[in-house]
Parts: structure tokens; C-alpha cells; sequence
């Protein structure tokens, strides 16, 4: 690929070598290792950050960290149990609502609806995914909020709604590859609609519908600002009833970072330690199962 | 392989009159179960519209339009406008679109054209791993170790090279629009670059090989057939970063410093619409202050709209209609492997999209 051999054969101006070449060639090189290093350092940030965060939060992670709720400010030995829980419980809830929801969308979407109307819920579910998050914990705050109290089942509403576009998107995807001659040939067979469909589609679909879940999943547990408004002021200690305000560790270390006291600081790397490890096995997870379903869509195809 | 199976071996267990029945009613049950939940899907946005309008009513009856316009944001004095977060808003996403663009094209160049197959996937996972960061961490991040960095090195670095420009006079400070804009490049090249990718991908091969057999250089190639033929994708995702920039209020409103004021040095703090929502989390007190953070709410909802159903149309008429997921996954902050779930689909109902084929092949 090495473009522009040197042949002398004047056919077009771009073959001209009058000096011209040589400058054109440095250009080439510079613009070739100008996109190298854009991705370089791109790479190069995502490891700064968690290598700063590997180095910090390590030293400050023992036992009480993990069994022990937050302590007074200035007394040692606090931890973060209350928000691994409380996040826990707020996944699980949001995940209990969103997934089956979104597969069912995307079942529709791909499987039932015209081409028009798949591509209009499609535009919607875009959209949905666009709507700032903040904004979208505003509006469960005006929704459940006002005129009640903080609760874990706003803050899940609120996470369920985050989750529910990338869930249904990811459905759609990986239903819409399914090939149609595999549909085709349980229809062939005699076999109604719903039942190719929940009996062939869906199978041949799992893995890649299991990835767009996890995937949700890991930004959700992420997520603060829907929190913020809907499920931030805790009481003490563990908490697991989500009429209750919950604790969550996005919001703990939100909170933590702008305390002034260092134990804090070092208690809010710990947080994002665990956070962000979480995030990133769900993801490569996530990423692991994608290749192998496709793999076998690939087999059966 | 076990789906050939399924008809044989399902279809006698079940009785003949019990199998009618749910023959007959199992169609109209999953097409019923599925629009329900299609028009929950559709209900939910249409909800969120409407209540967060519903909140900044209050506002808007005693503010009007002038509510965007004014910039005194007093809580005790119940005066409020949002012209100071609205120009925060503007400087920091445009501020990082300008990094993030450029860096995004070229990462997207890198992986279409120059990375061997081999270094491709890998590289284009870390990029969007780099999405899954999240923002409360990255914040954080920015405060112990990029703030530091910023008002002892970057800032002054620029101020004594470019401080004649009043973009970067006054004081390092280490909190403030820059570094807000530092954070928001980090977030948003994940996105711009893995759509720009998509696009580069859709460049059909006949064309980038005619340039070569004119002589081209690659450069020569790349600026004179993919540039051109994906510019409007490319705007396309630019906007999408656009919206993604545009809403992030808990990582910016960890560095940005929260003095809503507008100044013409980056070295300034200040705050947007997203951000001073996210600060005033517990301290809103009178109806009348939810209110008007409901009505800052508001006008960034209507800008993420804006900026979203943009982007959406724009890529989808770039020819990426076969693989139109890939416009979509991205949103859902490149956490989603774009490139895999994407590549694959554009390569099977798009045959004319021919230079995926190997290029999803390899991932």
C-alpha cells in the first residue's frame, strides 16, 4: 500500500516527481504519525486514570472499608457498606424493571413492527438516550419526589429509564442479525410466530441481548446525577428497604471528594477503585460474550 | 443447530386441543406484550418532557424569556437567569468539541487506515473503555490529579506562550473552564471517534483504491476521497459529542468551580446549565429555586434534543442506513461495542457497503 511508486510515467500530476514528491511524502508521514498519536494518547489517558486511581485507592482499601458504614467526619475506620449495598439493591431494581421491558421493545421493534415504525422507535429510543441524566432526575424528582421523600425505588425509576434505551437499542441490534432463513424454516415447519420467535429468535439472540444488559448495567452502576435528586440524603448504617433512601457509592463519592479531610479523599479513591473495577470487568465480560454469541450466529448462518 | 430441532421435538409434547389454544392466542399475546412495552418506552419520554416543563412553570411565569437572558442567579433575593450557564455551557462544549474533533478524526483514521488488523480491535476497545469511566470518577480524578496539573504546568505553560490572547491571561487557577473542558474532551472522543470510524468504514474501497492508482500518497487519499465522502457523518457525530457534552453535570461541576460569571479566560471558573443543577442538589429550598433549576433543566433538555434528533439524521442519511445501529449504540456512551455489534450488521443487509466486510471481519 505503499502509495505513490516512483515511476517516471507522467499519467497524472499526482505522479509528477519534481520535488514535489519528496514534500508530499513528508506530509504523508507527518499526517501518519499525527493519527498515531492521537490514538496513543488516547489509550494513554484511559491508563493515567486508572492507574491513579490503582495507586490511591489500593492503600486505603482494607476489611472495614468493606464491612463498616461511614463513620463521623475525622473518625477512622469508616467504610463504604451502606452505598455497596444500597447500589446493589438499586441495580438489581432498575435492571428488574428495564430488561424486560427493553427486550421486549426490541422484540417489537425487530421483529413485529413495519420498517417504518421500527425506524421511528428506534428515533425515540435515541432520543431517550440523549436526554441528559441530570434531567432525567429531575423529572423523577418532580414525579415521585415532591411531596414525598427521597426513596430507592425513585432512584431505580430514575436508573431503569437510563437503562431502558441502551437495553431495547442492543436488542434490536442483535435480534434484527438473527438470519431470516433460520425464521423462515421454523415458519416452514409449521410453527407459529410467537413460537419461532421465543423458541428460535430468541436463543439464537441470548448472547448478544446479554451483553447489551450488562452493558446497561455497568452504566447505571456508574450513574450519580440521577441519584442526586431522588435518593442522595441517607440515614446511617445499611439500608436495604428501597422505600428508604439509599446509599449508593457514586454518590458517596461525590460527596467524599469535596470534603477537605485526607482520610476522606483516600476513602473516596477506595470507592472508585471498586467502582470503576466493577465497571470495567462488566464491560470486558460484556465484550467476551458478544464475541462468542456472534460467533455462533456466525455457524448457524 | 439446536434450533432445527425445536419444532420436532416441541410440537408432540404439547396436547392437540391445549397447543390450539395457544396457537391461537400466543400471536396477538407477544404482539400485545411487546407494543405495551413499545408504548411504555414512548410514554417515558414523552413523561419527562412534559413534567420537567410542568416544574420550570413557576419560573417561566415569573421569569418569561428573560430568564435566558439574565444572568443573576440569587437564591436569597429569589432573582434568577441563566445567561451565566448558558455561556459556561457554550464555552465548554464547544471548547472541547474543537480537542475532541480533530483527536476523534484522527483516532478514526488510525483505526481504518493505518492500524495493522491485528492492533485495531484492542485499540478500539481501550478507546471506548475509556467511555465507561464513571464521570463521578473522572471528576474526582480531576480534582486531585488534573487540577494540580493544570495550575502548575498546563496554565502557566500557555499563559507565558499565549497569554497575550485573553483566552488564556489571568491567574492559573486549576478549577475552572479549562480543565471542565479537559474533562469533557475526555468524555466526549469515545463517541466522536468510534461514529467517525463507522463512517470511514462506509467509504466504498473502488474509490479510496482509485486514489492510490492515481498516485496518491495516503494523505493525499485520505483528504481528497474519505474526507469529502464522510464529512457530513462526520458532523454528524461531532454533534452527538455536542449533546453528550452538553448534559454531563457531575464531573464538571466537580472542576469547574461554580462562580457563574462570564469571562472572556479559560483560566476562569465558571458553571453550566448541568452543572449548577448538580451543585444545588440539597440546597434548594423555596419552590420557586426548584422551579427555576427545573426551567435550566428544561432549556437543556430542549438543546440535547436538538443537538440528538440532529446527529441521528444526519448519519442516517450518510448511507449508514444499513448499519444505522451503529449511529444508535454510540449514545449509549460507546459503553456499547459499537464496532461489534455494528460492523457485522452493516456487512449482511448493506452489500453496498463494502469496505466493513473486511474490517468487521478482522474485529
Amino acid at each position: 500500500m505503499n502509495a505513490p511508486a516512483a515511476t517516471p510515467a507522467p499519467v497524472s500530476p499526482l505522479l509528477r516527481s519534481d520535488g514535489r514528491l519528496r514534500r508530499r511524502r513528508i506530509v504523508n508521514r507527518a499526517m501518519e504519525a499525527l493519527a498515531t498519536l492521537a490514538a496513543l494518547l488516547a489509550v494513554a489517558v484511559l491508563a493515567v486514570v486508572i492507574v491513579s486511581v490503582l495507586i490511591k485507592g489500593i492503600s486505603a482499601i482494607d476489611l472495614d472499608f468493606f464491612l463498616h458504614s461511614e463513620v463521623p467526619f475525622g473518625e477512622k475506620g469508616g467504610g463504604i457498606a451502606n452505598a455497596i449495598v444500597g447500589t446493589l439493591v438499586l441495580v438489581a431494581l432498575a435492571s428488574a424493571m428495564a430488561i424486560p421491558v427493553g427486550v421486549l421493545i426490541g422484540i417489537h421493534s425487530s421483529q413485529f413492527a413495519r420498517s417504518r415504525t421500527a425506524a421511528a422507535i428506534r428515533f425515540v429510543l435515541d432520543i431517550l438516550n440523549g436526554v441528559p441524566t441530570i434531567v432525567t432526575g429531575i423529572f423523577i424528582f418532580g414525579l415521585l419526589v415532591i411531596g414525598h421523600q427521597q426513596s430507592g425505588w425513585a432512584g431505580a425509576i430514575a436508573l431503569a429509564i437510563i437503562m431502558l434505551p441502551i437495553v431495547a437499542r442492543a436488542c434490536h441490534e442483535v435480534l434484527a442479525l438473527v438470519p431470516d432463513t433460520l425464521k423462515e424454516g421454523g415458519l416452514a415447519l409449521g410453527a407459529t410466530r410467537w413460537r419461532t420467535v421465543l423458541r428460535i429468535v430468541l436463543p439464537t439472540a441470548a448472547g448478544g441481548m446479554i451483553t447489551g444488559s450488562l452493558l446497561a448495567i455497568a452504566r447505571v452502576a456508574g450513574e450519580t446525577a440521577p441519584l442526586l435528586f431522588t435518593c442522595a440524603i441517607v440515614g446511617p448504617g445499611v439500608q436495604t428497604n428501597p422505600a428508604q433512601a439509599l446509599a449508593s457509592i457514586p454518590v458517596r463519592i461525590f460527596e467524599l471528594a469535596e470534603s477537605p479531610s485526607k482520610e476522606q479523599h483516600a476513602e473516596a479513591w477506595a470507592a472508585a477503585l471498586l467502582l470503576i473495577a466493577a465497571v470495567l470487568v462488566l464491560n470486558v465480560i460484556a465484550r467476551t460474550l458478544f464475541g462468542r454469541s456472534q460467533a455462533r450466529i456466525g455457524r448457524t448462518r | 443447530m439446536s434450533s432445527a430441532s425445536i419444532p420436532a421435538s416441541g410440537a408432540p409434547r404439547l396436547a392437540g386441543a391445549q397447543r390450539k389454544l395457544a396457537d391461537r392466542l400466543g400471536d396477538p399475546l407477544l404482539r400485545g406484550l411487546t407494543t405495551l412495552a413499545t408504548l411504555i418506552g414512548v410514554l417515558a419520554l414523552g413523561a419527562l418532557v412534559y413534567k420537567v416543563f410542568e416544574l420550570a412553570g413557576e419560573s417561566f411565569s415569573k421569569f418569561g424569556l428573560g430568564f435566558v437572558t439574565s444572568s443573576e442567579w440569587n437564591p436569597v433575593h429569589n432573582q434568577f437567569g441563566a445567561a451565566d450557564f448558558l455561556f459556561g455551557t457554550a464555552v465548554t462544549s464547544f471548547g472541547a468539541l474543537l480537542i475532541a474533533g480533530p483527536v476523534s478524526v484522527a483516532i478514526a483514521l488510525f483505526l481504518t487506515e493505518l492500524a495493522p488488523r491485528r492492533v485495531r480491535r484492542p485499540v478500539a476497545t481501550l478507546v471506548e473503555l475509556l467511555a465507561a469511566i464513571p464521570s463521578v470518577v473522572l471528576g474526582f480524578w480531576g480534582i486531585i490529579v488534573l487540577a494540580p496539573a493544570m495550575s502548575e504546568t498546563i496554565e502557566p505553560a500557555l499563559n507565558s506562550v499565549l497569554g497575550w490572547i485573553p483566552l488564556f491571561s489571568g491567574t492559573p487557577a486549576g478549577f475552572g473552564l479549562l480543565p471542565a473542558i479537559v474533562i469533557l474532551t475526555i468524555m466526549t472522543v469515545p463517541i466522536v471517534s468510534s461514529v467517525t470510524r463507522d463512517v470511514f468504514a462506509t467509504v466504498p474501497t473502488e474509490l479510496k483504491e482509485g486514489a492510490f492508482a492515481l498516485g496518491a500518497t495516503r494523505w493525499e487519499m485520505v483528504r481528497m476521497v474519505i474526507l469529502p465522502y464522510a464529512r457530513s457523518g462526520m458532523v454528524g457525530a461531532l454533534i452527538l459529542g455536542l449533546g453528550r457534552a452538553l448534559g454531563e453535570a457531575i464531573a464538571v461541576t466537580m472542576v469547574i468551580g461554580h462562580t457563574p460569571q462570564i469571562t472572556a479566560s479559560l483560566f476562569g471558573t465558571g458553571d453550566t446549565l448541568a452543572s449548577r443543577i448538580a451543585s444545588e442538589y440539597q440546597g434548594a429550598t423555596t419552590t420557586l429555586q426548584i422551579s427555576s433549576l427545573a426551567y435550566l433543566a428544561a432549556i437543556l433538555l430542549v438543546l440535547a434534543l436538538i443537538a440528538n434528533a440532529l446527529a441521528r439524521l444526519i448519519v442516517r442519511r450518510t448511507g449508514l442506513r444499513g448499519q444505522a445501529p451503529s449511529s444508535g449504540a454510540p449514545t449509549a456512551p460507546a459503553t456499547t461495542p459499537t464496532a461489534p455489534v455494528t460492523s457485522p450488521s452493516g456487512a449482511l443487509p448493506h452489500p453496498g457497503a463494502v469496505a466493513p466486510a473486511p474490517g468487521g471481519g478482522a474485529s
